[in-house]
Parts: structure tokens; C-alpha cells; sequence
């Protein structure tokens, strides 16, 4: 499914099936967390629901917050968290928190399409005006992008590796869907899953 | 500022107690009920001190810290439960230990009409998504409840609120 060109504004050219794994580059840097929809399903496709990632499929709003709780408990580790633009703009005071409590090895990569895909691609918050990096700035994250073309991949990819404050990045992608992928969608497995393989215990 | 009341034996004993049971992330939206826990989660350099802008987030928060091998609590006041209620699908389907500190209003003495829909529906939102609730209606029960919540969250990965009621805080004089 997509929806005509010309309702979009100029920044969403990239493919996030292309955009997504060249952002990320070594997915294995970081502890994953991602949000429902989308970006759960360019992420099950790039490490083939890796056993360093938690995705979900439901609670909306969830995925910053979860992998802010992640960051502060494992503070050795990078914590990536990768949601999309409807997700984002439901729990938006979420940045807030992320930005107060500023865990050094926390960041975040917004897939931004302008749409909510998952339901029929209605436009949404992004895809009419609102500016999610301007927000993580106004929240007061030191590290942010907006990512429109190639050429800003490699540097972006960099940036959330940095190691001394969060980073936020929005990724502008062409709304067109996610690749395909099978996930674990039972969240008590993946906890377990996701335990086991970083802690060597339940 | 003005003046901060003199803290309450209980809510010192409270803050020890979790501390002692390796609980190293509280988070809030503050309440009055919950004031010397947040203080001393903020002094304490040993401890995450998490201030949320919505109750919800706190759900969330406490898997990720979970998924990280930690323990958390979330501190908040009734009206917070509702702002919850979707994110409790986390720790119902994940099997998450799930424990939250809720301070009560619209409750035994309340004269705020604005506290009463949200304060008498606590109970029974909880419940429909699997929180355990225990009240705690005098100060000689804070510790010994909040035990017995600890070891149901943490030993067997359940969702439990202690509900510290206001025949234990006092109801807001309005």
C-alpha cells in the first residue's frame, strides 16, 4: 500500500526498507527496543527477530519509555529504540523524560512516513506540520537529526553511536510498507527471550 | 518554597524497604502522599530517580528495567491509574513483574468531587487487567503489606498496587 506522491512533503523520498538497515548499520551494537507496527517489522527483518530486540505489537506510546528503563539498568550497553511518528506523538512527553533523566547510552531513531501505515495510511501528525526533532530539541536532547536523503545516512549512523547524551533522530521515509517479517509476537516469550540472552537467566 | 511537613516514620521505612529488596528505579508523578520517597530517591545517588510526565510511561519504564535484569516502582496517585490502563497490557501479557505504590484520593474522607470517579474506580480498573490491589489503612501495615507485595511481584512476576488509603494519609482538608 502507498499513497500518492504528491500529498507528501519533499522530505520523504528515502525507502525505509533500504533507509532503516543503512541508518542502524551493526544492528548487534545495541539493545533494541521497538514500537508496535512499522518499525517492529523493519527491525524483525534486519536480525531476524534477533534475541537483542523487543518488539511490540501493541500498547502504543510504549517504546521510549521501555527502553529508557532498559538504558538506565544496563548502563555498559547502547540502547537503541526505534519507534514510529504516530507512535512518537502519542507518548511525546516521553522525550521529556528521556532528556531529564539523560542516560548517556540511550538513543532513538523515529521512522517518520508521515502516516499511520498500519491502519489504512491517514495521514498524521508529521505528514501535516508538526516537526518531531524540534520537539526533542525543545525537550532539551543535545543529539538530533532529521534525516532526508542518502547522503545524511552515514553521518546519522555515527550520531547514534555517540556515548555522552541521548540522541534523537528522525528518519524521513516514503510512506510505503515495511518489509516483510516473522517475529515472536508473544510478549512473555520475548521477555524470557530477550532476559536469557542478555542477563544468562530468567 | 514553602515549609516541607516533617516526614512520616512510615514513609521512611517504606523507601527502606525497597531499597533493601534491590529496587533502584522510582518512578512518579508527584504526590503528596509519595513526597519523602521521591526526596530520598533524588538524594540517593545509589538509585535512578525518574520523573514521568504521565503514569503510563512508568509502566513501560518498569519492563525495560526488567529487561535489564533491575526492579522499579512506580509511585503515583489514584487518578494516575487511569492514565495506565492500555501500557498494563505490558506486564499482564509479558509476564512482567509489575509494582506500583498508588496514593489514594477520592477515597475514606475526601471532599474533592473531582477525585471521586477516578478514586472509587481504582479497584476495578486494576483488577480487569490483573494488578493485585492490597490497601493499607495504618501505618504498622505499610511495611508488613508492602512485603508481602514485593515477594508477589518479584518471586512470582505478578502486578500488585498497594493502595496507601486516606485513613492512612489523611484526607486534604477542602
Amino acid at each position: 500500500m502507498a499513497v500518492p506522491q504528491q500529498k507528501l512533503s519533499p522530505g520523504y523520498t528515502l525507502d525505509r526498507c533500504d533507509a532503516v538497515p543503512r541508518l542502524l548499520g551493526t544492528h548487534e551494537d545495541f539493545l533494541i527496543v521497538t514500537g508496535l507496527a512499522g518499525p517492529s517489522k523493519d527491525i524483525a527483518a534486519l536480525t531476524g527477530d534477533g534475541n537483542h530486540v523487543f518488539t511490540m505489537a501493541g500498547a502504543m506510546g510504549a517504546a521510549t519509555s521501555m527502553g529508557l528503563g532498559l538504558a538506565l539498568a544496563q548502563p555498559s550497553r547502547r540502547v537503541l529504540v526505534v519507534t514510529g511518528d504516530g507512535e512518537l506523538i502519542m507518548n511525546v512527553g516521553s522525550l521529556a523524560t528521556v532528556a531529564v533523566t539523560a542516560p548517556a547510552n540511550f538513543s532513538m531513531v523515529c521512522v517518520d512516513n508521515g502516516h499511520y501505515g498500519e491502519t489504512g495510511y491517514q495521514q498524521s501528525h508529521t505528514g501535516l506540520g508538526v516537526d518531531l526533532e524540534q520537539m526533542a530539541i525543545g525537550a532539551g536532547f543535545r543529539w538530533t537529526s532529521t534525516v532526508r536523503d542518502e547522503s545524511e545516512l552515514a553521518t546519522a549512523s555515527d550520531l547514534i553511536r555517540r556515548d555522552d547524551a541521548p540522541v534523537f533522530v528522525c528518519l524521513q521515509v516514503r510512506p510505503t510498507d515495511p518489509p516483510k517479517a516473522k517475529r515472536d509476537m508473544y510478549p512473555a516469550h520475548c521477555r524470557l527471550r530477550f532476559r536469557r540472552t542478555l542477563l544468562g537467566h530468567d | 518554597m514553602t515549609n516541607k511537613p516533617p516526614p512520616r516514620p512510615w514513609a521512611t521505612d517504606l523507601y527502606n524497604l525497597l531499597k533493601a529488596n534491590d529496587v533502584s528505579q522510582f518512578a512518579y508523578v508527584p504526590d503528596a502522599g509519595h513526597r519523602e520517597i521521591i526526596d530520598l530517591s533524588i538524594e540517593d545517588p545509589s538509585v535512578h530517580s525518574i520523573a514521568l510526565t504521565t503514569e503510563e510511561e512508568g509502566v513501560a519504564l518498569l519492563a525495560g528495567a526488567d529487561l535489564g535484569g533491575k526492579r522499579g516502582v512506580l509511585l503515583m496517585q489514584s487518578s494516575g491509574v487511569g492514565n495506565c490502563v492500555n501500557f498494563l497490557s505490558i506486564p499482564k501479557g509479558g509476564r512482567f513483574p509489575f509494582l506500583t505504590i498508588v496514593s489514594m484520593r477520592g477515597d475514606f474522607g475526601e471532599g474533592n468531587p473531582w477525585q471521586y470517579p477516578m478514586g472509587q474506580a481504582v479497584e476495578p480498573v486494576l483488577q480487569a487487567m490483573d494488578v493485585m490491589t492490597m490497601r493499607v489503612d495504618a501505618p504498622e501495615d505499610v511495611v508488613p503489606t508492602t512485603t508481602a507485595a514485593i515477594n508477589a511481584v518479584f518471586k512470582t512476576e505478578s502486578s500488585v498496587a498497594v493502595l496507601l488509603t486516606q485513613k492512612l494519609l489523611g484526607a486534604k482538608a477542602f
